[in-house]
């Protein structure tokens, strides 16, 4: 296993490779779209095995589960301030690299299909390069601020993709409102950060994790503060209320972009900073409990909004609101395990999802409602078919990932104690199953809408989908409770505790799956029951949830009200005070002026008076304090 | 009584001083050259004596002098080449009206 | 020489310097000002001369008292006025100019007269001074002599363009 160890040592070459594609694409490659879009996969190809080889070599190693592999350089370093970059290896990162890699690569290929005859294709595809060694590099990161680096890097790249269409108005909009809202929440991180290193002296996650235990029973009011801070930076990055407002704008980017960024890679960066800095919370309880209840009022949140929503990728994107906050009420119960369990069988079949929505919406030209569509199925059977798998897998029927990976954070919350969240993670199961059985039934089945001509995708769109749908199938099954030494035992934080299959709870999973998917058959798929209906009977509910609880318009008129009026007063000071100051010290000055400027008096007989005054002025007062001092004075002397 | 180095450096020093005030204080052009000319003169003075009194073995200071002559020279007779073309230009030679420094 | 030849002649000397000197500055006609320049540059010439230095004093006499007065004269001629009687006046700053060179002296003085200043480093020779300038200048320092000389040039080149008004281009 030669390639093995020759990855795990040079992991670093898993973020540079992109990075290099990235330059050469931009440098030289913009005009030339084949060899752009070949650089770009090629380049992502050789990362992903890489990343394959890290993940053999953890396997062979058990020991990096415990202790993980750190190799770093200096990057900088002033007086209580050493900063190091480099490398760390363990399970968690080596699962990270797998998925992260594979989801790029996939959606590389796609995009060479979706984004055909598109005037930016080389510029998309240098951006999707920037974006998987950020992402990357944020992965394999040592330390917090290394990683807030490219944590602002993704945050960056995710700004640039959103508003990849930059003239259209919705497009620009939606990319500012994206990186104002996650810089809001990477404050809070920053703040955190800074927090640890006052305390601290270290970033280093290592280190971190070596004197947290004695730090924790010392402060634990201060670590609790630490994780909150900390925490606020996923709030704004993996999409959690009530930040969580720039996510399902962000589909305005193209599709690809949704599939890698906004589902499978970016937005679980939160997620997995929470995984990575679990030291820091997991001496905390009330930092964890503040997760677990985000999380899962999050996840009911953002599935009650996707029920009545009617555009297709943004039932999508109130779906990855609601998987993210699953995954974070998973780290809050304190099972890292089932949070990277979900985050990756959700990388793998909401990734599907987008990519299929993507096909659908491409073959369509972009007609995004999906009562609009109908019927697509018999024109396009793969991208059903794999749609279709991808709704098995996130409404959780055996043996899809989604039914292994939500019921291991079932059980956690109930293993943790936390009666309520499990009922949460229970209800919003039912939910999930449902609006997006809806979305499926509206959109790929229903009456076919006559003035839609679709056409199934080429090749190069559907083989990646085939292999993600392959993954949302069977992937799943690596967690499985059966397996030994299954993902849980890799991927884990603490002791090993194997826990036995509870045949209980994955009953009533499937049960509720298939209520969810049966009650949205019986409305959208045979309408026994008529949707509007129901609408109107419950229309108070239903215009909650449509217009999404109003946290946008309550975002505004709090806008309006509360940053208007402290701008107003504001700007009276900066008019009075500010101002004032400002054109005060520029009259004096220019008072001043206007007074030395009679110095001046252009005679050249002046100056030489003064000039020779001053002479005997400084020798006269040199002469009364001695020589030595008067050199001393003048920074002279020996 | 003999005359030493400080009496040769007092009568270098009043003469430079009666060459500054009247560089100072004097309104005509040629005169605040005079003035300039004295200046050089005490500096001379001083450098001759102290050759005298605290190098007897040498004559450094006697080549000093004869270069700061020969600048000297050369300075009047620029000055006076700048003085005459002031006066063709502004028909003046007073310091006073030359105040073209100021806005 | 006799010590009190000596010290009567410096006394005389400076006396003539500094009176000559004096004249320069108050006297309200420039031409009589110019003349009493020549005479401050004789008397200095015979300070030189009590100096030890009689190359120099020959120098003194022949570019300051004949070259430079001249010059000077020239200048005065050049830049005539219709009254001659006042053509050197004081400016209004003359008191503060007097008080400024009243205060160099001063401190000067004050310098000179508290600093004990190390006599005799070398030995006295018996060269004539011609002989030991002329080997100083002609030998150690060949390149500041001929920078002299071309400065010289130079300077007669530019007095003479500056004087007669370049052309208009």
């Amino acid at each position: 296993m030669a390639f093995a160890q020759f990855s795990l040592e040079n992991a670093w070459l898993i973020p540079l490779l992109p990075f290099v594609a990235f330059l050469l694409i931009v440098s030289f490659f913009r005009n030339m779209e084949k060899t752009a879009s070949t650089t770009a996969i090629i380049s992502s190809v050789i990362s992903f095995a890489l990343a394959l080889g890290v993940v053999a070599a953890v396997l062979q190693r058990p020991e990096l589960i415990e202790e993980p592999l750190v190799y770093s350089m200096r990057w900088f370093s002033m007086p209580g301030l050493e900063v190091s970059m480099g490398v760390l290896i363990d399970s968690v990162t080596a699962m990270m690299l797998f998925v992260v890699t594979l989801v790029a690569t996939m959606v590389m290929i796609y995009s060479t299909g979706y984004m055909k005859g598109d005037p930016g294709y080389s510029r998309f595809f240098a951006y999707l390069c920037l974006f998987a060694a950020s992402m990357l590099g944020l992965v394999i990161s040592t330390n917090l601020l290394q990683m807030f680096v490219f944590w602002e890097l993704v945050g960056l790249c995710s700004y640039l993709l959103i508003g990849f269409y930059y003239f259209k108005d919705s497009a620009k909009e939606a990319a500012k409102k994206a990186f104002i809202t996650t810089r809001i929440g990477d404050f809070g991180l920053l703040i955190g950060i800074l927090l640890i290193q006052v305390n601290f002296g270290t970033l280093e996650f290592v280190e971190l994790a070596e004197m947290m235990p004695a730090f924790a029973l010392a402060h634990p009011f201060l670590v609790t503060l630490m994780g909150i801070l900390v925490f606020v930076g996923p709030i704004g990055k993996s999409g959690q209320f009530p930040l969580h407002v720039w996510l399902p704008d962000a589909m305005e980017g193209p599709s690809p972009v949704s599939a890698l960024i906004h589902a499978a890679t970016m937005v679980v960066a939160g997620v997995y900073l929470v995984a990575r800095a679990f030291t820091l919370f997991q001496f905390s309880p009330e930092a964890m409990m503040v997760i677990a209840y985000i999380g899962g009022f999050t996840a009911l949140f953002a599935a009650a909004i996707a029920i009545t929503q009617r555009e297709m990728k943004r039932i999508l994107a109130y779906s990855t609101v609601s998987q993210l906050g699953y995954m974070m009420l998973a780290l809050g119960v304190g099972s890292l395990s089932a949070s990277m369990f979900h985050l990756m069988t959700h990388a793998f079949f909401k990734a599907l999802m987008f990519l299929a929505a993507g096909s659908a919406l491409h073959a369509i030209h972009g007609r995004t409602d999906i009562f609009q569509m109908g019927g697509l199925y018999k024109k396009m059977p793969w991208t059903a078919g794999f749609m279709v798998i991808g709704l098995l897998a996130i409404a959780g029927i055996p043996p899809f990932a989604g039914f292994w990976s939500k019921d291991e954070i079932v059980l956690a919350a109930q293993l943790g104690g936390y009666t309520d969240l499990y009922y949460v993670a229970k209800i919003t199961a039912f939910m999930t199953a449902f609006y997006m059985s809806r979305m499926v039934f509206v959109a790929f089945f229903g009456k076919e809408n006559p003035e839609n001509h679709p056409h199934e995708s080429p090749i190069n769109m559907l083989a990646p989908m085939g292999v993600l749908a392959f993954l949302a199938i069977f992937g799943g099954l690596v967690g499985a409770p059966w397996v030994e030494k299954g993902f849980s035992y890799w991927v884990r934080y603490g002791e090993y505790v194997p826990h036995q299959a509870d045949l209980m709870t994955m009953a009533s999973s499937v049960l509720i799956a298939g209520a969810g998917i049966a009650l949205a058959w019986v409305i959208y798929g045979a309408k026994w029951i008529d949707a509007s209906m129901l609408a109107e009977k419950a229309s108070f509910l239903h215009k909650l949830s449509y217009n999404k609880f109003y946290i946008d318009e309550i975002y505004q008129w709090m806008n309006e009200k509360i940053v208007a009026g402290t701008s107003r007063v504001l700007y009276w000071i900066d008019l009075r005070v500010v101002d004032g100051a400002v054109d005060g010290s520029a009259k004096l000055t220019g008072w001043l002026g206007d007074k030395l400027r009679l110095s001046q008096t252009g005679q050249l007989q002046h100056y030489a008076m003064i000039f020779f005054a001053a002479v005997v002025l400084l020798v006269a007062i040199m002469g009364m304090m001695g020589a030595e001092t008067a050199m001393a004075l003048i920074g002279g002397g020996k | 009584m003999t005359i030493g180095l400080t009496h040769f450096l007092v009568l270098g020093a009043a003469l430079f001083c009666l060459g500054l005030f009247c560089a100072l204080s004097k309104r005509n052009l040629i005169a605040i050259l005079m003035g300039i000319e004295l200046m050089l003169n005490a500096v001379n003075v001083n450098l001759i004596a102290f050759n005298k009194f605290v190098a007897p073995g040498s004559f450094e200071g006697q080549v000093f002098s004869i270069f700061i002559i020969a600048v000297a020279a050369a300075e009047v007779a620029v000055g006076l080449a700048l003085v005459i073309s002031i006066y063709r230009d502004r028909t003046t030679s007073s310091a006073e009206e030359l105040n073209w420094l100021k806005l | 020489m006799n010590e009190t030849v000596y010290v009567i002649a410096f006394y005389i000397l400076a006396a003539i310097v500094l009176f000559s000197a004096i004249g320069v500055v108050v006297l309200k006609n420039i031409v009589h000002s110019a003349l009493l320049l020549a005479l401050t540059f004789v008397g200095v010439a015979g300070i030189y001369v009590l100096l030890n230095a009689d190359y120099l004093a020959a120098v003194q006499v022949m570019v300051y008292a004949g070259a430079i007065a001249i010059l000077i004269a020239f200048g005065v001629m050049l830049t005539r006025r219709p009254n001659m009687k006042e053509s050197n006046p004081f400016n209004s700053s003359a008191v503060v100019g007097f008080v400024v060179a009243a205060g160099l002296f001063g401190t000067m003085a004050w310098a000179i007269l508290t600093t004990t200043f190390p006599l005799g480093l070398t030995a006295p020779t018996d060269e004539i001074s011609v002989r030991g300038v002329a080997k100083l200048l002609l030998e150690d320092y060949t390149v500041s002599f001929e920078a002299a000389a071309l400065l010289l040039t130079v300077a007669m080149a530019g007095a003479i363009i500056i004087a007669k008004g370049a052309k208009k281009a």
